[in-house]
Parts: structure tokens; C-alpha cells; sequence
């Protein structure tokens, strides 16, 4: 058993009622490490996300989280061991305040970062603490779905989609924030449809279709892997 | 038409804000209930009647007095609640609205069922508490201490639960979870836990009303089903799951309802109704309710 892997997913299916959508997915996330979820719209990269913070209808298969298995675990036990999660949808509370939503989950372990330091990292959201979060910009309110989960002392993010739909100059911004938070030693896997903004922060990539891993690539592979990258992709 | 004395007047204010702050404190519970379990408890009005048994046999058998009562009934009732919630409501999580109602109507008719094989429809009568017996005269009207004290204790009450829910960290946690429950346990907030609290908060508040109808009011096996109608009017016109909304509209039809009474009085017993039916034509979601 590998005890470096902070996240380690084997045989995982996954079912929304009747249909099942992931069929056997394997993926490894080292400690520090940046790996992202690739694939066209619909193959499954959320439904594995949502499938470790144990959100799909049923998961069958392993999910092992810093070595301890969640698969049987209810999401607000997952998400006290230390995970963190930023939802496609970003998940901003609308009856809570900026400041609300920044302090709402419960600490997860360690100590996380305090509000003040993440105001100085987020400056944006201080000025709108007490503004309803849903009231923030697009741009602000995924600042703050990153923010929240800092707070919580999570040192293993999982990230779906957070470039969505955000004009450039804050995906840039957000791209800062990411880089950042990989220096200072976060576990991340990212779920990413802007290629262009994965490739250049990630050390591995799992490309999904159809609930299935089909190509893993690693950093340094990915110039000799482009073609058939750019086929999978269809970019 | 308006030949009515100041005395009059008064004396249906009063019975308004008494009937207001009733309605208050149960379309309360029955909101944040709604809320977060997704439920329309029906069987509230079997819960207050309980609270107000409580009361009655804690003073009949163990000579508790009203005041022990006002705490102890809430907490016997919201334990209950509790119990409820984890052996059958939690059952029903991801089911269609209509089983919560069908269940929650059930149980109202099997409480209900029992305590009316026990006591018949006839009350039981309640004393006054010592300490508030009597009345202040007003001038303009005669004001009893105790219809005094139910009106300042249940909006009080209401108030403070508005306070917690709206102001408070765990308020903060409801609300999320209301908004979002699979996002806000995803975020480490345990949902199921606060569920079950928060069906047995909704619920002992039931009971603290039936403790402080139990002296005006007759102990009643009907006194539920009788209110609880009245209620889920109240409830709908001042938009379901919305805290504010259901105690302003509270407080306020209780006034309405009193007015009514001294206006024309055949209508007193439909005006909330009426009410409910424009409130639905022109506004679907409540006067504090959110569109869907
Ligand atoms: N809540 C749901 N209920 C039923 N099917 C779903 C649900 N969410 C996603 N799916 C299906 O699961 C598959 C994978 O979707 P998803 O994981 O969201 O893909 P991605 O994030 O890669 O775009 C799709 O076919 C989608 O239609
Ligand atoms: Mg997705």
C-alpha cells in the first residue's frame, strides 16, 4: 500500500438512479501533486469529483482519502478529513453573506488559513464581505468557492471547472492562485475543459471518456502525446 | 355598519394579537421545518395539542406547575420530534413531497386518535399560573396578565429564533443547508444531524404554544386540528420556508381575523382563507416567499 498517494481511486463506478456513468475508474493523486481531469463535456470528469465527496446516487469500487477508505462514508466525513471542494456550480450561498459563505464550513484539520490572510489573498471579497454572496461577480464568486475551502485547513483540493465561463484576465488570476497554492504544498485535481490553462500547471493529466480513463499523460509527455491529446479532446 | 365601542374595539385587538401570536409561533416551526426536511408537517397541530397534554398531566399527576411546564413540555415533545425524525421522516429523504405529508398526517391522526380515546373531545381546564392572575385596567380596556404574558412570550420567542436562524453560525449552517443541503454537507456541515434538530426545534416550539394555550384555551385532543388548518393559511400567504415572513403574517392576520370579527363577524372564521386564495391568485409563492 503506497502511503504517498493523498488520494488513490480504484474500480470506481458510479450511478445516478438507473444510468451509470463512470465504469471502473482508476486515478492516483500524490501528496503536492497537480493533476488534472480532462475530457469533452459529458465524459465524467464531475461525476468522479462528485462521486469522492460522495454525492452521486451509489459509487461502487475504492476511494481512498490520505490511506483511509471513504466509499461508505457520508460527505460531511469526507470532507472532515481534509477535502476540499469547489463545485462546477461554485455553490455560493445566496442567504449568506460573502463573509458567511467564507467562514461556513467547519474546520476540517490543521489550521487553514485565516480569514484576514485570505482577504489579503482574495482583496476583492473583503470589499464585498457583506454583500449576499450570490450578488458578487462571477469572477469574485469563484474566488470565494476557493477561498471557503482554505479556510478549512483542506490540504486536498478538488476543483471542478473553476476557469468556467470567466473572462480572461481573471482566469489569469486564477491561474496565480493556483500556482500559488501548489508552492505551498496543496494536493490538487482539477477537473478542466481550458486545456490551454491545465497544461501548463499540472505535473500529470487523466483524460476521461465516457466514464472510462483512456490516456494518462504526464508533464513531460505531453509534447510527444499532443496528437493524440488534441484527437481525444477534440480541440 | 361601524357602531362598535372603544371596549370592543380593544378587546378584539387583544384577541387578535393573542390569536396572531399563536399563529406565529406554529407557522414558525412549520417553516423552518419546511425548509430544511422539505416536509409539511401535518402533524404540528397533534404536537402543540401534545405540549399542552404535557403541561396538564405534569401538573394532574406530578404537580409540575406551569412554569417547569413551559421548559420541560417543549423538550419532552422535541425529544419525541427527534425520534420521529430519525425512525421515519429520514426515511423519506429524496421521495416526493407527498409522502412527508402523508406521514406526518398519519401520525397527527394517531396522536390525535389516542389521546381522543383517552379524553374524549371535552377539556380539561388549565389554572391561570398564581403568579398571573388577574388583570390590569387599562381605561380603555380591561387587559388579563396572563394574555399579557403569552403575547410578550411568544413573540419574544419568535424573535429569538429569527435572531439564531438569521444572525448566528448555526443559523448560518441551517440557512446553507436550506439553500443547498448536498453542498452545504459536502462542505462538512452535517446535514443529517442538523435535520434532526432542527424537526425537533420545529416541533417543541409547537409544544411551548400548547403550554401557553393550555390556560387560555381548553386542554383539547381537537385543539390542534382546529388550529392547524388556520395555520397552513397563514403559512401560505406569508410564503412557505420564508422566518420574517411567517411570523409578521402571523401576528398580523391574527389581527385581521380579530378586526373581522367586530366588523362583520360572519366572516371571521373565512377572512384568512379569503386572503389565502388572492394571495395565491396574485402572488403563487407567498407575500415573503420567494418565485420559484
Ligand atoms: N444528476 C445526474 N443525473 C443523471 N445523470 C447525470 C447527472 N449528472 C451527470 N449525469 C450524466 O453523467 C455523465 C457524466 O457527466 P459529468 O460527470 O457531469 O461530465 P463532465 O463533468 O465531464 O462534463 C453525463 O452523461 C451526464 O449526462
Ligand atoms: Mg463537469
Amino acid at each position: 500500500m503506497t502511503t504517498d498517494n493523498a488520494l488513490e481511486i480504484s474500480g470506481l463506478h458510479a450511478y445516478y438512479g438507473e444510468s451509470h456513468v463512470l465504469h471502473g475508474i482508476d486515478i492516483h493523486v500524490r501528496r503536492g501533486e497537480l493533476v488534472t481531469l480532462l475530457g469533452r463535456n459529458g465524459s465524467g470528469r464531475s461525476s468522479t469529483i462528485r462521486s469522492i465527496m460522495g454525492l452521486v446516487g451509489r459509487r461502487v469500487g475504492s476511494i481512498r482519502i490520505a490511506g483511509q477508505e471513504t466509499i461508505g462514508m457520508p460527505p460531511h466525513r469526507i470532507a472532515r478529513l481534509g477535502v476540499g471542494w469547489c463545485p462546477e456550480e461554485r455553490g455560493i450561498f445566496s442567504t449568506l453573506s460573502t463573509e458567511e459563505n467564507l467562514a461556513l464550513p467547519p474546520r476540517a484539520r490543521g489550521e487553514g488559513l485565516s480569514i484576514d490572510e485570505l482577504f489579503e489573498m482574495f482583496p476583492n471579497l473583503k470589499e464585498r464581505r457583506n454583500s449576499p454572496g450570490t450578488k458578487l461577480s462571477g469572477g469574485e464568486q469563484q474566488m470565494l468557492a476557493i477561498a471557503r475551502v482554505l479556510r478549512t485547513g483542506a490540504d486536498i483540493l478538488v476543483l471542478d471547472e473553476i476557469t468556467e465561463g470567466l473572462a480572461p484576465v481573471i482566469v489569469k488570476r486564477i491561474g496565480e492562485v493556483v500556482r500559488k497554492l501548489k508552492s505551498l504544498g496543496y494536493t490538487m485535481l482539477l477537473a478542466e475543459q481550458n486545456f490551454v490553462f491545465a497544461a501548463p500547471l499540472a505535473d500529470r493529466h487523466y483524460v476521461i471518456e465516457e466514464g472510462h480513463v483512456v490516456m494518462e499523460v504526464a508533464h513531460h509527455e505531453l509534447e510527444a502525446k499532443m496528437g493524440k491529446l488534441n484527437e481525444l479532446l477534440g480541440v | 355598519m361601524f357602531n362598535f365601542s372603544t371596549q370592543a374595539l380593544f378587546g378584539q385587538l387583544l384577541v387578535g394579537l393573542i390569536n396572531g401570536s399563536f399563529y406565529a409561533i406554529l407557522s414558525l416551526g412549520l417553516a423552518i421545518i419546511f425548509g430544511l426536511l422539505n416536509i409539511v408537517n401535518f402533524s404540528h397541530g397533534a404536537l402543540y395539542m401534545m405540549g399542552a397534554f404535557m403541561a396538564y398531566f405534569g401538573l394532574t399527576f406530578l404537580g409540575i406547575g406551569y412554569w417547569p411546564a413551559l421548559i420541560l413540555s417543549p423538550l419532552i415533545v422535541g425529544v419525541f420530534g427527534v425520534v420521529i425524525e430519525v425512525l421515519l421522516l429520514r426515511r423519506l429523504k429524496g421521495l416526493d413531497h407527498l409522502y412527508g405529508l402523508l406521514l406526518t398526517f398519519g401520525l397527527a391522526l394517531i396522536i390525535e386518535g389516542l389521546f381522543r380515546n383517552a379524553y374524549g373531545v371535552s377539556g380539561q381546564s388549565y389554572p391561570v399560573p398564581d403568579l398571573l392572575q388577574g388583570g390590569l385596567n387599562l381605561g380603555f380596556m380591561f387587559l388579563p396578565y396572563y394574555r399579557g404574558w403569552v403575547i410578550v412570550a411568544a413573540l419574544t420567542v419568535c424573535f429569538a429564533v429569527w435572531f439564531i436562524i438569521e444572525r448566528t453560525k448555526l443559523g448560518a449552517y441551517l440557512r446553507a443547508g436550506t439553500e443547498n443541503a448536498a453542498i452545504a454537507q459536502a462542505l462538512g456541515i452535517n446535514v443529517p444531524m442538523l435535520t434532526t434538530l432542527t424537526y425537533g426545534l420545529g416541533v417543541a416550539l409547537a409544544a411551548f404554544a400548547g403550554v401557553l394555550a393550555a390556560p387560555i384555551f381548553q386542554v383539547n385532543p381537537v385543539m390542534g386540528s382546529d388550529i392547524v388548518i388556520v395555520v397552513f393559511a397563514v403559512v401560505v400567504i406569508g410564503g412557505m420556508g420564508s422566518i420574517m415572513g411567517s411570523i409578521i403574517s402571523g401576528v398580523s392576520l391574527g389581527i385581521i381575523e380579530g378586526f373581522t370579527r367586530l366588523i362583520y363577524p360572519e366572516a371571521s372564521a373565512v377572512v384568512i382563507f379569503v386572503i389565502m386564495a388572492i394571495v395565491l391568485l396574485v402572488r403563487p409563492a407567498g407575500l415573503f416567499g420567494k418565485a420559484a
